[in-house]
């Protein structure tokens, strides 16, 4: 099923159709654009006829040159099959040429009042992230003090307690159980909740429960920068967990990496706490504050000077 | 590691009460199972995941398991979506 069609560009951007509107329904595979202006010129030769077409003043001015026959044809080959569309930008009037291609071959034609390279970043920031590869999750992301947080583990590990009483304590549930995750910049990637079900979070005994109407609409956000994993597991005695926290534990989810904490669980721990506290440590951490190599800094100078050094 | 594709059968498709019993069935294997339907995969064990994915009669979805119990799991589950009460 294609991300985006030319129809989402035209309700996003509130562009204007000017003709060609049965072919409104024609994906758009690629973030780039083409400003063709060298087609117009009549090199054809490396044509990007699968990306949306810019036309701006610089065009249509040149295009106001050419004799009547040379303007037919090159709107013609302009407007392939393949073509998603064609966005003349600045509110310019359409070739009368262009209208009638387009009507032939069904390239839906677009107006925008933008200026052309506005609009051409804007397009290709909407198109990036509509067209981000994504990928989905088991787990539940919570934003606690404005770090995303993804638990994961286990099925019946204590994910959806946790994210509760992270809740009940002031943070936000993003997504329970299932995470929707898009790779929206080369280190950035952005999680949500399937619509079906967003802001609702499921406790085993109580059922499905709305977090939105029962703590508010502070309670929930629709989506979020993920920057930390937390990995819930039952405590495996066999197992060395880090005591130091001088190692950073990493994991990747579609391209990027990301920082990870196995955190094991066992009856007395409070999880949430723990969660909380790891999301502040994080946070100095990038700040430039790390506890653990400090102390581990401290600890070989006292070595090294023979005595411990209180002052 | 073990695979099928199976057709729902199930007339109402895996609304809320017969997901819950598919992903109470699909909690007693130890194998991790996975349920993969138009490219998106979901833990099968996990209700909220399963209902994200509105799986409806004559959908085609794909069982994974992978876990000592693994061929049994997708066998029992591919037998529940196939059932046509």
């Amino acid at each position: 099923m294609p991300k985006v069609r030319t129809k989402d560009i035209i309700e996003q951007f509130q562009l204007e159709l000017v003709s060609g509107a049965e072919g409104i329904y024609r994906p758009i595979t690629t973030s780039d654009l083409s400003r063709p202006g060298i087609e117009m010129a009549g090199y054809f030769a490396y044509y990007p006829a699968e990306r949306l077409q810019l036309l701006g003043r610089t065009e249509l001015s040149f295009y106001e040159t050419l004799t009547p026959e040379e303007k037919r044809s090159r709107m013609e080959r302009l407007c392939t099959d393949i073509t998603p569309g064609i966005v003349v930008s600045r509110g310019l009037e359409v070739p009368p040429e262009l209208i009638e291609a387009s009507e032939r071959q069904s390239v839906p034609v677009m107006r925008s009042t933008m200026k052309t390279t506005r609009l051409s970043s804007r397009l290709t920031n909407y198109l990036e992230s509509k067209l981000a590869p994504t990928t989905a999750v088991h787990g539940v992301l919570v934003d606690v003090y404005g770090v995303g947080v993804l638990i994961t583990g286990k099925s019946g590990v204590g994910k959806s307690e946790t994210a509760l009483e992270l809740v009940k304590r002031g943070h936000r549930l993003v997504a329970d159980d299932c995470v929707e995750i898009r790779q929206e910049d080369e280190d950035t990637l952005v999680g949500s909740a399937p619509e079906l079900i967003e802001h609702l979070l499921e406790i085993r005994g109580l059922g499905i429960i709305n977090m939105m109407t029962l703590f508010g609409a502070g309670a929930v956000r629709t989506h979020k920068r993920i920057s930390l994993v937390i990995d819930l597991e039952l405590w495996d005695p066999e197992k060395q967990y880090d005591r130091l926290g001088l190692e950073e534990e990493k994991v990747k989810i579609l391209d990027t990496e990301l920082p990870k904490l196995t955190i094991p669980v066992r009856p007395g721990r409070n999880l949430a706490v723990i969660v909380e506290v790891a999301a502040m440590n994080f946070r100095l951490k990038r700040m430039g504050v790390n506890a653990a190599e400090e102390f581990s800094a401290r600890l070989s100078d006292a070595i090294e000077d023979g005595a411990p050094d209180y002052e | 590691m073990v695979e099928k594709q199976v057709e729902v059968k199930l007339k109402t498709g895996l609304q809320a009460r017969p997901a819950a019993l598919f992903v109470q069935e699909a909690n007693r294997f130890s194998a991790d199972v996975f349920l993969e339907k138009d490219g998106k995969r979901v833990n099968a064990k996990s209700i909220m995941g399963l209902m994200s994915l509105a799986v409806g009669h004559g959908a085609v979805i794909t069982l994974i398991a992978d876990g000592p119990d693994e061929q049994e799991a997708v066998e029992k589950l591919a037998a529940y979506v196939q059932k046509e009460k």
